[in-house]
């Protein structure tokens, strides 16, 4: 039943509500605003909010004074290729966890988990030492395969909470009408699997591309991807801000409208279940 | 009926997130434990020994160990008064019917979606920085002398930027939490004549107790590993009023190469972190249930 609402108090909460939201949004806006300004117009005073020479200079000399698209195609490389695989280690698990849970499968469930809570700096004196000598520092194939890592519990729970909701009546009809092991897979089961399994790729592509210790650890030029490249602008060359703006939003962007897309998965994954 | 055959399968297709997570556990964390009990510095190599808890000693009787603790608690503490308190006023606020409900929610949203490095830097230079920030301009145009937030208060600024990261993901959360909340319910208190106020204790805040704590404790977890966000605005400093436990341990590793002490500055840290994650698993256990 819909509780009757006057149209003075809609419109209130309505200013109310985007007021809040603009403020917290500001800083984004503000950054992709500036990123279209000359240095000069950029640390103008006072600001220049909308009234301004627009220009995608900025854009063109970000990559022109180093490898910007390296980076980004860094990112994607290793967000990407860290989901895909741990996505393949976990799928199988997740689903004979979900279809044939033996006694001990909660408990797995739950010590995977822990593995999650290790804090990074625990681990990344060895992880450095060992890194260095495997000749592994400042390459794509180990920075992905830690992100592989730190993400696996993740993947694994969210395909498990998405699989479990999968009815298992509909296996066993599908064996009573005889299929075969192959067409049970193809034709019933992955399509109830697909949208669970693109929930856990989108999300974790998310927190991948924003992982900021060990990428900022363990890259530094040639597999950095664009959490460390910004990084590096944290020396006085940020104080460039039109040409930081410009490597920020073209940073954020991707992700941002994929997050977008991924709000409800976000709380589930975010919260292993527990709030839904 | 599970025959022995499938059974033997389940655990084939189990096997590769075990080993794998159970190597990353053991391995990194079982070396960690032996050099926190090692004399071991990057610089003079060959010169490993064993040292029991000297280590330990050093770590702990160091005034800077202290500092990075408080620091950790109160960057923990801080961020998530702010984000829990400012999160259910903000669920309240968009729950409410109002025109544009969508935009104003992924408004709201976007800043979870920052990666750390950049929403550190362009807080630091945009809008902290004395000279041309956006706050500096603010403080000029009513009269006021800029502050050099980053210098004068490094901590207090690296919460303000944390809290702004981590705002959307309580707001979230306890909105998806308040939009199950049973209407009918709260139709019967309206009848009863309940004001705002009681039915906000004795109705809402119940029902959020479960996401408030789970949202208390994922953070927590998150929170005791910040890192990008000191890294690029103040490196700790000044001194060490910006740095944590975990970016005390990244600087007595990787810029003072003294592999031992900061081993036992991460054993510390696992530790920590454990006390919390305790509580956490609990939480999370209850739901498979």
């Amino acid at each position: 039943m819909a509780r009757k609402i006057s149209n003075t108090s809609r419109w209130g909460f309505t200013i109310l509500a985007w007021g809040v939201a603009l403020l917290i949004f500001f800083p984004i806006l503000w950054t992709i605003l500036t990123s279209f300004k000359s240095e000069a117009d950029a640390i103008a005073s006072p600001p220049k909010f909308l009234f301004f020479d627009w220009t995608t200079q900025n854009y063109a000399e970000v990559q022109s004074r180093s490898p910007y698209f390296r980076h980004f195609m860094n990112s994607v490389i290793i967000s990407v290729g860290s989901t895909l695989l741990g996505l393949l280690i976990a799928v199988p698990a997740a689903w004979s966890m979900a279809f044939q849970p033996a006694r001990r499968t909660k408990d797995l469930l739950m010590w995977m988990l822990s593995t999650k809570m290790m804090p990074a700096a625990g681990v990344l004196i060895p992880m450095y030492l060992l890194f260095r000598s495997w000749g592994l520092l400042d390459t794509r194939l180990g920075i992905t395969v830690v992100l592989m890592l730190i993400n696996l519990p993740i993947i694994v729970w969210m395909l498990y909470t998405y699989f479990r909701e999968i009815p298992s009546e509909i296996l066993e009809a599908a064996r009573m009408d005889g299929a075969s092991l192959k067409n049970e897979i193809v034709h019933v089961l992955t399509p109830m699997a697909v949208p669970g399994i693109a929930s856990t790729l989108l999300l974790n592509v998310i927190l991948a591309w924003n992982e900021a210790f060990w990428t900022l650890n363990l890259t530094t030029s040639r597999a950095a991807p664009l959490t460390t490249f910004i990084a590096s602008y944290s020396s006085p060359e940020g104080l460039f801000y039109a040409k930081l703006s410009a490597a920020s939003t073209m940073a954020i962007a991707p992700i941002l409208i994929l997050g977008w897309f991924s709000q409800k998965q976000l709380v589930r994954g975010l919260t292993f279940g527990a709030v839904k | 009926m599970a025959t022995r055959h499938q059974n033997t399968l389940a655990r084939l297709m189990v096997a590769p997130s075990v080993l794998l997570l159970l190597a990353w556990m053991i391995v990194p964390l079982g070396m960690t434990l032996w050099f926190s009990f090692q004399s071991y510095n990057l610089l003079s190599p060959g010169m490993e020994r064993f040292i029991g808890w000297t280590n330990y000693q050093y770590f702990l009787s160091d005034p800077a160990f202290w500092t990075a603790m408080a620091n950790t608690l109160l960057l923990v503490g801080g961020v998530l008064v702010i984000t829990v308190g400012g999160g259910i006023l903000l669920a309240l606020l968009l729950d409410q019917p109002m025109f544009g409900q969508g935009i104003v929610r992924i408004l709201v949203i976007a800043p979870f979606f920052i990666m750390p490095t950049v929403s550190a830097l362009v807080w630091k230079n945009m809008f902290m920085n004395p000279v041309n920030g956006l706050f500096a301009w603010i403080a000029k145009a009513m009269g006021a002398q800029p502050i050099d937030f980053l210098a004068q208060y490094p901590l207090m600024s690296i919460i303000l930027i944390v809290s702004w990261q981590w705002l959307p993901f309580a707001t979230l959360i306890l909105l998806t939490a308040l939009q199950s909340l049973d209407s009918e319910q709260m139709e019967a208190a309206e009848m009863d004549g309940a004001g705002a106020l009681s039915k906000f204790i004795h109705l809402v805040l119940p029902h959020l107790s479960r996401a408030i704590t789970v949202v208390i404790l994922i953070e927590t977890i998150f929170l005791l590993s910040v890192f990008a966000e000191i890294l690029v605005t103040t490196n700790g400093g000044p001194g060490y009023q910006s740095t944590n436990l975990t970016y005390l341990v990244y600087s007595q590793a990787l810029l003072q190469f003294d592999v031992g002490g900061a081993s036992a500055g991460g054993i510390i840290a696992v530790i920590l972190a454990n006390i919390v994650a305790i509580f956490l698993m609990r939480m999370i256990g209850k739901t498979l249930e």
